[in-house]
């Protein structure tokens, strides 16, 4: 395949809908800046309702942008119609034809684009090859499985060639186990193309495994721009925090900084002094909120926030753990709990972690 | 506006897609010139008069006796009809639903009903009305030995509409029945309601928007309706009929102008009601699928009788239809039982070739454009989003709501001069083309419907993959959309023939000497008490029809989507 690919930027995107029931307007993308770079594989993340679709759809040129502009490569493309579009869409329900067999499927948009038989045979061929689809040329897409059906709808997007792969939540109708082989072979196909591809989802586990950046997404506003590991380990709020993984939140005042590293220092949390790290711009007395992952803590006899254990229940790989630190609800997973101690509902007990585990908000 | 920038691209990759652009513009002028135009022109024309506003020809015609008349007796008709055939259509409804019924044909006998009038010619039941309580008819005549036996006038027109439109009503409600929870009646009955109770308590009330939406679509059908008033009306002119006279006898076209915008309000008046209140309410009231099955009432004392009244019923329209071809194969109706080929003849001698030829040959060519033309609306209104698809949908859907006299007498008023009387277009007046463009806006609102539903079942992501492809809007309809409704667009496509074929109450004030047609035949020779020939035109006209349904089912068994699609799995 040799597939230009081409990178998309997102600049100042605002998309506005009329809210059926009050009438009034609404901001299903709310000034949305995103640059993506060619080649790459970007996931949009969020939960529910968070203007996902939307986003991908403006970029397919099914909607509209109400504010800013759109560019593929180098081009503004706010007003070209979809099939004027180089981009390529995967959806959610497959949208195959389904009175088109899985050849014609594929061949469809190379009819349009006025190529000879020989020519279209070869590319679809060699597409569904590609996806491990040959031999099944003849078969009418109601008799191929949900992952073979899906895999039809990516040849059918591929074999045109475009600049851009759109896939809208292309595994949420597939059963968990197909889901995970599903998700490896979409990512080897990107790779072995080479095409840039933004991908809608909201299950985290797939962003994770997909992506070379995550793009969350909150109530339409762009919440975070970061690799997969950026965004788990350096969430710029509680919500991010909170959507990729689990989260506790403590809320404690810096009491002192390190002379030597500006941003090392010491919060007072719940009257336990803590070391912290990534203070950043914070100074002496000001409020922070503590990211503390649950499988970044353990509990032991001493340690720095002293806290009463509510609920301790064995899991097998982990022992799990509810504890009160004063008010704060914290959750900690503690692996490998087979030769540690183990605290039962109300003990008292000592959490303990890394300070470059940690991350203030 | 803030969402003025998206609605401006909008417009722009509107302005991109030039297929879709013509296609819109092209129903807009079409839409506007033979529905809007033509209802418009009456309205100017009761209004406007030597060159000032006056509501002049309104009280002329409000003082005319026969106008009042008229008037009463329509709404008359529409109230007995309607509410009998709400009646009937819900006893076999509830029978259908609620009934266990014992034998098999019963079953198959409600069947038959439920179809034929879909495949009737309009006036058919008031002919064997006619035949069989008129004068000479089999029952009063040759059973009973009345002599001077009257059907004609309101009894003989509302048992006539009541026979014709109480199917209508049975098909609505039992699809809302179906739709009632049965826990819902059941733990009424648990807490000791007796059956009677729980259906005026429970079953009733939750029924009450769908038979008053029943009620009202029958009536506005009763007070449209031209062919069994003018058949079997006798002296009871109703306003369709009235309005037809004023032309036909009076040339008082102005007249039947301010007559028909009369008619046409009250029709649009109870459509919009039906349309945007009662359907919504219906909607509203039953929304739950039935959560498992029925128990059917098995009690003899009520499935006894309720069973006999409805096959009774049933068995007596069957008889009607029945009526027609010996009708036409008798020697003569009434006195001379024997079997002869005479009406045939005689109908073939004089002009029955031209006839059925004009008739096919009209409606075989608005029949495709009808069912492409109600495609591409539907598709416009389910699947695309522009400014002027609102009034689309809206125009198509009011096009239901107007009585064909209605219709007629715009077009009269309309074209007969051309376009305001300036002469453009009245080239069109007397032609063919307007007796094809008359078939196609008469059969669009019910083509519309369906393919309106028939697309709303279609994922909209498939046609959205096909443009993203590549393709343009007209393709993505010609290769993707027209293909998955493939069903729906021949059943219109049949539908509009046989509506066509069958159609008369606009079509008797505009056609011209030039051509000749089944129906206005059929009403022309039982006008005149050519009761044989009327049958033999009929007999055919209903084998026509019959043969294209048929034909229709058999396409669909072999060619339609649905067996390529569901079929295989
Ligand atoms: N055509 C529309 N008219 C009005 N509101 C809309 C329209 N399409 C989407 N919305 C609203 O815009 C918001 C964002 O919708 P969008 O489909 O982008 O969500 P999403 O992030 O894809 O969610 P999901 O994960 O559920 O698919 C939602 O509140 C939705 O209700
Ligand atoms: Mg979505």
């Amino acid at each position: 395949m040799l597939a230009e690919s081409k990178g998309i930027r997102l600049e100042h995107i605002s998309k506005i809908y009329q809210d059926p029931k009050t009438g009034k307007d609404f901001r299903a993308v709310d000034d949305a800046n995103i640059v993506i770079k060619p080649g790459s594989f970007v996931t949009l993340l969020g939960p529910s309702g968070c203007g996902k679709t939307t986003t991908l759809r403006m970029i397919a040129g099914f909607e509209s942008p109400d504010e800013g502009e759109i560019f593929l490569g180098d081009k503004a493309i706010n007003e070209l119609t979809p099939n004027k579009r180089d981009t390529a869409m995967v959806f959610q329900s497959y949208a195959l034809f389904p009175h088109y067999n899985v050849f014609d499927n594929v061949a469809y948009g190379l009819k349009l684009r006025k190529l000879s038989k020989e020519e279209i045979h070869e590319k679809v061929m060699e597409i569904l090859d590609l996806v491990e689809l040959t031999g099944m040329e003849s078969r009418m897409t109601n008799q191929l499985s949900g992952g073979q059906q899906q895999r039809v709808a990516l040849a059918r997007a591929l074999v045109v060639e475009p600049s851009v792969l759109l896939f809208d939540e292309p595994l949420s109708n597939l059963d968990a186990k197909l889901r995970v082989s599903m998700r490896t072979e979409i990512r080897n196909i990107q790779q072995r193309v080479g095409i840039t591809a933004v991908y809608v989802t909201h299950d985290q586990s797939e962003a994770m495994a997909l992506s070379d950046q995550i793009i969350i997404m909150h109530k339409g506003v762009v919440a975070q721009v970061g690799t997969p590991q950026e965004i788990y380990y350096h969430p710029v709020n509680e919500f991010v925090a909170d959507f990729i993984g689990e989260a506790n939140f403590l809320k404690g005042k810096l009491v002192s900084k390190k002379d030597n590293n500006e941003n090392d220092g010491i919060m007072d949390i719940n009257g336990c002094m803590v070391e912290v790290t990534e203070i950043r711009t914070r100074k002496v007395g000001d409020m922070g909120t503590l990211v503390l992952r649950p499988e970044s803590a353990t509990l032991a006899e001493e340690g720095q926030l002293k806290c009463r254990v509510i609920v301790s229940c064995f899991m097998g790989a982990y022992q799990n753990y509810h504890v009160m630190v004063g008010d704060t609800l914290v959750k900690i997973t503690d692996f490998n709990p087979k030769h540690k101690k183990i605290y039962q509902v109300n003990e008292t007990a000592y959490v303990n972690f890394a300070p470059c585990d940690v991350h203030v908000l | 506006m803030a969402r003025s920038k998206s609605a401006a691209l909008d417009r722009k990759k509107l302005l991109g897609d030039p297929v879709m652009m013509g296609m819109i513009i092209v129903l807009l002028i079409f839409l506007v010139l033979f529905i809007v135009y033509p209802l418009f022109v009456l309205l100017i024309d009761s209004i406007y008069n030597e060159g000032g506003f006056t509501l002049h020809v309104f009280s002329k015609v409000l003082s005319m006796q026969r106008f009042r008349t008229a008037f009463s007796n329509t709404i008359v008709l529409g109230l007995i009809t309607g509410v009998l055939s709400t009646i009937i259509g819900l006893l076999f409804a509830y029978v259908d639903v609620y009934v266990k019924m014992r034998i098999k044909a019963v079953g198959k006998l409600f069947n038959i009903v439920s179809l034929l009038p879909v495949v009737s010619p309009p006036f058919v039941l008031s002919l064997s009305t006619i035949m069989l309580f008129g004068r000479s008819g089999i029952i009063t005549r040759s059973l009973l030995h009345i002599y001077d036996s009257d059907v004609y006038g309101l009894k003989g027109i509302v048992v006539v509409q009541t026979l014709t439109f109480f199917p209508v009503c049975y098909l609505m409600l039992k699809g809302l029945l179906k739709n009632i929870d049965p826990s819902l009646e059941e733990a009424a009955r648990d807490i000791g309601a007796s059956r009677w109770r729980v259906f005026t308590t429970v079953t009733l009330p939750l029924l009450l928007p769908g038979l008053g939406n029943a009620f009202l679509v029958t009536f506005i059908e009763s007070v449209a309706d031209f062919a069994n008033p003018m058949l079997i009306g006798g002296n009871y002119d109703t306003l369709a009929t009235t309005i037809y006279l004023q032309v036909t006898g009076s040339y008082d076209s102005t007249g039947a102008a301010a007559m028909s915008v009369i008619l046409l309000s009250m029709t649009l008046i109870l459509f919009f009601i039906q349309k945007y209140y009662l359907e919504r309410k219906t909607a509203a009231t039953l929304t739950g699928k039935a959560s498992r099955a029925r128990m059917l009432i098995e009690d003899k004392s009520v499935t006894v009788p309720l069973t006999l009244f409805c096959s009774l019923v049933a068995l007596f329209v069957i008889i009607m239809y029945v009526m027609i071809p010996f009708g036409a194969l008798f020697k003569l109706w009434g006195r001379d039982y024997s079997l002869s080929m005479k009406w045939f003849d005689y109908l073939f001698k004089y002009s029955g070739f031209k006839a059925f030829k004009d008739s096919f040959l009209l409606s075989i060519i608005a029949a495709p454009i009808t069912a492409l033309l109600s495609m591409i609306i539907s598709y416009l209104v389910v699947k695309k989003k522009f400014k002027s698809k609102a009034f689309i949908e809206f125009v198509s859907m009011l096009a239901m709501a107007v009585p064909g006299t209605v219709l007629g007498i715009g077009y009269i008023r309309g074209y007969a001069n051309g376009i305001f009387h300036s002469g453009i277009l009245s080239g069109l007046y007397g032609t063919g083309l307007i007796l094809i463009i008359v078939f196609i806006i008469r059969s669009l609102p019910v083509g519309t419907r369906s393919g309106i539903s028939a697309l709303r079942q279609i994922d909209k992501s498939i046609e959205e993959s096909a443009y993203d492809l590549g393709a343009g809007s007209g393709k993505v309809f010609m290769t993707i959309t027209l293909p998955l409704i493939k069903d729906s667009f021949f059943s219109g496509l049949v539908t509009s023939f046989v509506r066509s074929i069958t159609a008369i109450s606009a079509i008797i004030l505009l056609v011209t000497p030039q051509f000749l047609l089944i129906t206005c035949q059929i009403n022309e020779f039982a006008e005149k008490g050519y009761y044989g020939v009327a049958c033999a035109y009929a007999t055919i006209l209903i084998m026509i029809v019959y043969a294209s349904v048929l034909l229709m089912n058999l396409f669909i068994r072999f060619f339609g989507t649905s067996k390529k699609i569901k079929g295989e799995n």
